[in-house]
């Protein structure tokens, strides 16, 4: 176990550190010790190391990490794990805005809630929220699967394009061109693995589908009112 | 009295409902949706064409056209990047995306760049391996969209543009309409084919300059803090964007006023929203200034730059370099008078030919079209864009010299004047003749 003391060390020195790990090296397991919400620890990762950051974060912890798993046993601030690529990343607290914005692969878990805007511009990274997500979540969503077991707030995956949106909760609104859709077989199986990996303890039949109606994938005047 | 024998007024048009107005009026009457189209702003702004040069006089003297030098090399991203960009011209190419332009295009401008020795830069929709492969300097930009962003590229980029506006559209997100969204568009893209595509107008993870801040932070830290990032503005509030840019961390500002092209926008957005060029390169400038920062973030113009006497009048103002993006392509092949039976074909005519969005273009530049495409040969058209980026250098050294300059960048404003009020007022130089700048001086 290495051990990085944010309070004597840079953030570029920690940066560096990890970054440096080469994909074969055998220091896999790391841990920040006080991060007092400091911005971009644990970025631009790309070796498969375990890194627990010990207390919140701020902005874009393991923003477009590739490979690495990233444990915050705090909250995380906005941009958590923003364009992430693969690897995972895990959440005990809660999340700040734009959870896993635009990201390409790997999994987001967030054991507590998610503010506005999680899964923005998401684009293949598959995002499991233990708790509620706030307004405007999964805007333009391209695709990867969206996974919540508590609520959801206003305009649900607006003008959303291929990504798959499951909800356990409420739903306060639908975005446009977001629906209800039904739950087929495939479904159930994508999302029992997802449950599986976060710790989710719940059941895939209590979940309701969302996608796009893709009314709005090519204009057309007379949707004008949509936007 | 005989009806024939009155004169007979004149048919009088109409200045306010020109022909040109009334056809408008009835596209939009019988399609119920906006024109869309590509390029910068073509109504008639106040522009480099205002300004003159003052030459030298028995107060200056001139340097020698082949004998002495003039320097124009560039050195972009000095504050903070470990890796500064080094430049042999003024002169770089704008961000214009693979999608928006054909593979052949994107290869073109990033041989013809290297030869010329400056850089190209990508647009939104990632980086191909034709414009890496090709371009010796490349600038990754960083779009609202993050289409094919990544790690590896920000890696493998030689700077980093963060996108927060343009001059076509300042306020206004990308377009893409389904006709180019190819396979290949729609992979690089994580979309369904053949959908209209719409980037988003703001960044999805940021918002304000502080935010800015620390997604500079990030990038920095993901880079090594080896690449110079860019800030690209629109000419919307020139004086504060810099300022602000500079305060969020930009190594160097990206300055695209009106006349600078987009792929695919609005007319109503493309001809009324933002200022034109001449007026943004002064507030922005005094930002610098003011800050204590000019020549240390270097300062990129864009927005309707065609020759080299626009370069020169450009740096004269306090840019360090500017960009070209509707002239490289003219360079390369677009709007060109031998394609002019297909462009009638298209309902246009050479010179005119802007619905860049629709694929069709004859020249095989703006379009997705693999026959299309296969009209443009890249090492053709890289030779004619070294051979004009060339000739903008020639040209701004030979203003240069004439004002006494060994470097292009001891042009300053006391060497200009200009022709008209407005153009005085926006580039803050004398009228022509007075000694008079309005805003700054009595008359």
């Amino acid at each position: 176990m290495q051990t990085i003391d944010m309070a004597t060390t840079p953030l570029r020195d920690l940066n560096a550190a990890l970054q440096a790990q080469a994909k074969q090296t055998n220091q896999t397991a790391w841990e920040i010790v006080n991060p007092k919400g400091a911005h971009a620890i644990a970025v631009g990762l790309d070796a498969p190391i375990e890194v627990t950051v010990k207390g919140s974060t701020g902005y874009y912890c393991a923003g477009m990490n590739k490979q690495a798993t990233v444990k915050v046993t705090g909250s995380a601030g906005p941009g958590v794990a923003e364009n992430m690529m693969s690897g995972t990343v895990i959440i005990e607290g809660d999340a700040s805005q734009y959870a896993g914005a635009t990201g390409r692969g790997g999994l987001l878990v967030i054991k507590g809630n998610a503010s506005s805007r999680c899964g923005i511009s998401m684009k293949g990274i598959d995002i499991v929220v233990h708790g509620s997500i706030g307004h405007m979540s999964a805007f333009m969503a391209q695709s990867g699967n969206l996974v919540v077991l508590g609520d959801a707030g206003d305009a649900l995956g607006d003008s959303l394009y291929e990504a798959r949106l499951f909800v356990r909760g409420a739903v306060k609104s639908l975005g446009a061109d977001c629906v209800e859709k039904e739950m087929r077989p495939e479904h159930i199986a994508i999302l029992q693995d997802l449950l599986t990996r976060a710790g989710a303890d719940a059941k895939p039949e209590e979940f309701k589908r969302y996608g796009s109606a893709r009314t709005l994938y090519n204009f057309h005047v007379d949707n004008a009112s949509a936007y | 009295m005989d009806q024939k024998k009155i004169p007979q007024t004149q048919p009088r048009q109409s200045w306010t409902f020109s022909n040109e107005v009334n056809s408008e009026i009835r596209r939009a009457a019988a399609t119920g949706i906006y024109d869309i189209r590509g390029g910068g702003a073509k109504r008639r702004v106040p522009h480099f064409d205002d300004l003159l040069f003052l030459g030298a006089s028995i107060s200056r003297y001139p340097l020698e056209g082949y004998r002495e030098k003039c320097a124009t090399d560039v050195v972009l991203g000095t504050r903070f990047a470990k890796k500064p960009i080094h430049l042999k011209i003024p002169v770089t190419i704008a961000g214009m995306s693979f999608g928006a332009l054909s593979a052949n295009a994107k290869e073109a401008l990033g041989r013809g760049a290297t030869m010329a020795g400056t850089s190209t830069t990508t647009g939104d929709g990632g980086m191909t391996e034709e414009e890496r492969g090709h371009s010796q300097t490349l600038v990754y930009q960083y779009l609202p969209s993050r289409y094919g962003m990544n790690p590896d590229d920000l890696r493998r980029a030689d700077a980093i543009e963060v996108v927060v506006g343009q001059g076509a559209k300042p306020g206004g997100g990308g377009m893409l309409l389904g006709q180019k969204i190819t396979q290949r568009v729609a992979n690089m893209r994580n979309l369904p084919v053949g959908i209209d595509q719409r980037s988003a107008c703001r960044h999805p993870d940021w918002t304000g300059p502080d935010d800015l801040e620390i997604k500079i932070l990030e990038i920095r830290e993901i880079t090594a803090w080896e690449k110079p990032i860019y800030v690209k503005i629109g000419g919307a509030r020139p004086y504060y964007d810099t300022a602000l840019a500079v305060k969020a961390g930009a190594d160097v500002v990206v300055l695209d006023g009106m006349q600078g092209g987009t792929a695919a926008t609005q007319d109503v957005f493309i001809e009324n929203v933002g200022q034109p060029t001449l007026a943004c390169i002064r507030p922005a400038v005094k930002a610098l200034q003011d800050l204590g920062m000019h020549r240390k973030v270097q300062l990129i113009v864009s927005g309707g730059i065609r020759t080299g006497a626009d370069v020169a009048k450009a740096l004269a103002l306090g840019a360090d370099a500017v960009a070209i993006g509707t002239a490289a392509l003219v360079a390369l092949g677009d709007n060109d008078p031998h394609l002019e039976e297909e462009y009638r074909k298209l309902g246009t005519t050479a010179g005119a030919y802007d619905d860049w969005h629709e694929g069709r273009d004859p020249a095989g530049i703006t379009t997705q079209d693999p026959e299309l495409m296969k009209r443009l040969d890249p090492v053709e058209a890289a030779r004619r864009l070294r051979n004009y980026l060339a000739v903008l250098t020639l040209e701004c050294q030979t203003i240069a010299r004439a004002c006494g300059k060994s470097h292009v960048h001891n042009l300053e404003p006391e060497d200009l004047c200009a022709l008209t009020i407005e153009a005085a007022a926006m580039a803050g130089v004398p009228l022509a003749g007075t000694d008079w700048i309005p805003g700054k001086s009595g008359f």
